[in-house]
């Protein structure tokens, strides 16, 4: 069955998807994440859409829903690179994506990810100078 | 046709005459300053010579006939440069109208004013009054060419997104907003971000008269899905009455970081990616 790898660097879980989504795949993901997440206590998890050109509206839910059922084990989630024409079509179809964090590139994303689990961690640390998303 | 063909035998036959007493007619009504006479003169002449060879085909009834293809191109070029002239519509009309004094002048010394001539003074009215109407369509079309051109210039021109530092860019909006042109404002926007891989981007309304439900509720969607991509959006330069219709409106723009200035806008920017502005002593402005 298709599938999208999901490969762990160190704390943290990255997707990438490269292929267009459907339906079948997007719930694969969410299972496979889901058990990754669990399965080596991941602090975050970073999914990276840039190759993606078409959503639907139910691809759009399910990535918010992945997101906040990560939210819930504990792992920070990320999406980074979306594109122009994808962004306008999930304000088209109503779908603001409240509370999920997003990120303009990988590296950004990896950048923020750092900065919200070490916020998190190191509870001593003073100050944050990086402008923090809420 | 035995009527139209004597409007041809008295074209024929008066030809210089019609184009000194058109001339004179003209004269007499037209803004001089805006013509040289010799110009007139030669545009008269010109405009007579194909009139008198579209008269010889024998077409009568219909101007967009091929018969009478080189007068319309001529009507046209007229109607153009008397357009950027700054000639008004119906003065241009005027020029192909005061032919027809001239004209009935003639019909009536050829066969005085009897029902027998009727024909041909209602024939040659007909048709100057097609001719005429027709500069003036041509006038109109022009015109909306360069209306047409202008918006899109107006387009272009009005969505500049400017980059103010480093991960920092700004978009200044000015002049009314539709739905066209939100499109592609917010178009132009996320595409500039993902080139400049911008994390803030500074929306100025300055530039708006109005603000309505359907600018505010554009204006959120632009935010939304900036920050779908991962950047942040400051909207300045509300003015105090647009601040007091969005909430009267109802609009929610909770959510929304808003500043007065472009300038405080700039200076949230700053902070948010770390940068600081520094004033360096010992320099007089």
């Amino acid at each position: 069955m298709e599938r999208i790898p999901i490969l762990k660097m160190g704390d943290f879980l990255l997707v990438t998807i490269q292929v267009d989504m459907h339906d079948r795949l997007v719930m694969n993901l969410q299972e496979d994440l889901l058990s990754r997440i669990s399965q080596h206590v991941s602090k975050g998890v970073l999914i990276d859409i840039s190759a993606l050109e078409i959503v639907d509206s139910f691809i759009g839910r399910m990535i918010a829903n992945i997101a906040s059922m990560s939210r819930i084990l504990d792992a920070k989630t990320v999406v980074t690179g979306m594109r122009p024409a994808v962004a306008i079509t999930l304000v088209e179809l109503g779908l603001s994506l409240e509370g999920v964090i997003t990120a303009l590139n990988v590296d950004r994303g990896i950048k923020l990810l750092e900065k919200l689990v070490e916020k998190e961690s190191a509870v001593e640390m003073v100050g944050d100078d990086y402008y923090h998303q809420d | 046709m035995a009527a139209s063909s004597k409007l041809f035998d008295i074209y024929n036959k008066h030809s210089a005459d019609l184009l000194t007493s058109w001339e004179a007619e003209q004269k007499a009504s037209i803004r001089a300053d805006l013509i040289k006479v010799s110009e007139l003169r030669e545009q008269s002449k010109e405009f007579l010579r194909l009139f008198g060879e579209a008269l010889s085909r024998g077409n009568f009834k219909n101007i967009q006939a091929p018969e009478w293809a080189l007068a319309r191109e001529f009507l046209t070029s007229i109607s153009h440069s008397r357009g950027l002239q700054g000639y008004t519509p119906s003065e241009t009309a005027t020029f192909v109208f005061s032919l027809k004094k001239s004209f009935m002048n003639k019909v009536r010394q050829e066969g005085g004013a009897t029902a027998a001539n009727m024909d041909e003074v209602w024939e040659l009215s007909d048709l100057l009054d097609k001719l005429g109407l027709y500069t003036t369509e041509v006038h109109q079309k022009a015109r909306e060419e360069l209306i047409n051109r202008q918006q899109l210039d107006m387009l272009e021109l009005s969505t500049p997104v400017v980059e103010l530092a480093e991960g920092i860019i700004a978009l200044p909006m000015i002049g009314t907003l539709d739905s066209h042109r939100t499109q592609i404002v917010m178009e132009t926007l996320l595409q500039r971000i993902v080139e400049t891989s911008a994390s803030i981007a500074i929306i100025d309304i300055t530039g708006v008269p109005t603000v309505d439900t359907l600018v505010a509720q554009h204006l959120l969607k632009t935010v939304t899905a900036a920050k779908l991509m991962g950047t942040e959006c400051i909207i300045s330069g509300i003015r105090p009455q647009i601040a007091a219709t969005i909430v009267h409106l109802g609009v929610d723009l909770g959510t929304v970081i808003t500043k007065a200035s472009l300038a405080s806008a700039f200076h949230l920017a700053l902070k948010k990616t770390g940068f600081a502005l520094v004033k360096t002593t010992g320099h007089k402005v």
